[in-house]
């Protein structure tokens, strides 16, 4: 068994089993905290496969983000935990039954008859001075600019919708009063101001 | 060395992880986004597997603008929460029935 198996085997235990603990944990916080470790799992994983940018950007944004929006949102919201857990193993065996087949399945589909190493050849390890982020930002910046700037997009809408959504009171919002515009008269618009224009012998 | 199917098996359990999270606390709805973000690492697993494997980088791109589209729900979906636990008093989805469906 070589170095790099044992590190797979070793990230895949974390992985799943924190991420088993985490449906199974009955704390939301805890089950915060558990998804957590199974994204730190997740992003050694992904440097086995030569993907740095993306395992970095995975704990930055998911740990130090997302996560963190996860835990604030439960602390802030005060959850009755027995009402939510009342029906907790009503579905369970019906889950893991569709759990079961659908690993089973997947198995033989994907197994190494199909992807083994003598199918799909395991690509040389690429020099120390490969970067993965230089090569990632040609794509991006040339082939994919346009999904790029839709990203971009996208998260603008997210920031207003979300601030739209939860905004309460009318808190310095312009806004304009239709029976305010029906009921204008012409006095209200138009003021006549009589200027008296002095003459040229006054000077 | 590690094969491709090793890495398309594991992101297959850890789907079916995420769905049996949905099945067991499909009552709490932040546990729901929790299993909804697990589901989309295995599937970002995946393209990054094959990324590596057939050596195209166009994985990495996809898994780029997964990420983005999950933090754009996440913020919403948290937003939509807060929301109904403030009219309802509780984020449980036995109360969301105002639709009928």
């Amino acid at each position: 068994m070589t170095f790099d198996q044992i590190l797979f085997y070793v990230f895949s235990f974390w992985f799943i089993a924190s991420s088993l603990a985490m449906i199974f944990s009955r704390n939301a916080a805890k089950a915060v905290l558990f998804l957590i470790l199974s994204f730190f799992s997740a992003a050694s994983i992904w440097i086995l496969l030569e993907a740095e940018f993306l395992a970095i950007t995975l704990i930055l944004v998911y740990v130090g983000a997302v996560m963190v929006l996860f835990l604030f949102v439960i602390k802030m919201l005060n959850i009755d935990k027995s009402t939510l857990r009342a029906k907790f193993t009503g579905y369970l065996p019906l889950g893991l039954l569709v759990a079961a087949i659908i690993i089973v399945e997947m198995t033989l589909v994907l197994g190494g008859n199909q992807f083994g190493l003598d199918i799909v050849t395991a690509p040389a390890r690429h020099a120390a001075d490969y970067s993965n982020i230089t090569v990632l930002a040609m794509q991006l910046y040339t082939v994919y600019v346009y999904p790029f700037e839709l990203a971009a997009v996208l998260l603008l809408i997210a920031i207003i919708a979300s601030i739209t959504l939860v905004q309460r009171n009318e808190l310095n919002r312009k806004k304009q009063s239709i029976s305010e515009q029906v009921n204008v008269q012409a006095k209200d618009r138009v003021r006549l101001v009589s200027i008296t224009t002095p003459s040229k012998e006054d000077k | 060395m590690v094969s491709l199917s090793d890495y398309l098996i594991l992101s297959a359990i850890i789907f079916c992880i995420g769905l049996v999270g949905i099945f067991v606390n499909r009552t709490n709805i932040i546990t729901l986004l929790m299993c909804v973000e697990l589901i989309l690492v295995a599937v970002n697993t995946n393209f990054i597997a094959f990324s590596h494997f057939l050596g195209n980088e166009a994985g990495q791109i996809f898994v780029f603008f997964i990420l983005t589209v999950a933090a754009a729900e996440v913020a919403i979906g948290l937003a939509i929460l807060t929301l109904l636990f403030r009219n309802k008093g509780t984020i449980s989805v036995d109360v969301t029935n105002s639709l009928k469906g």
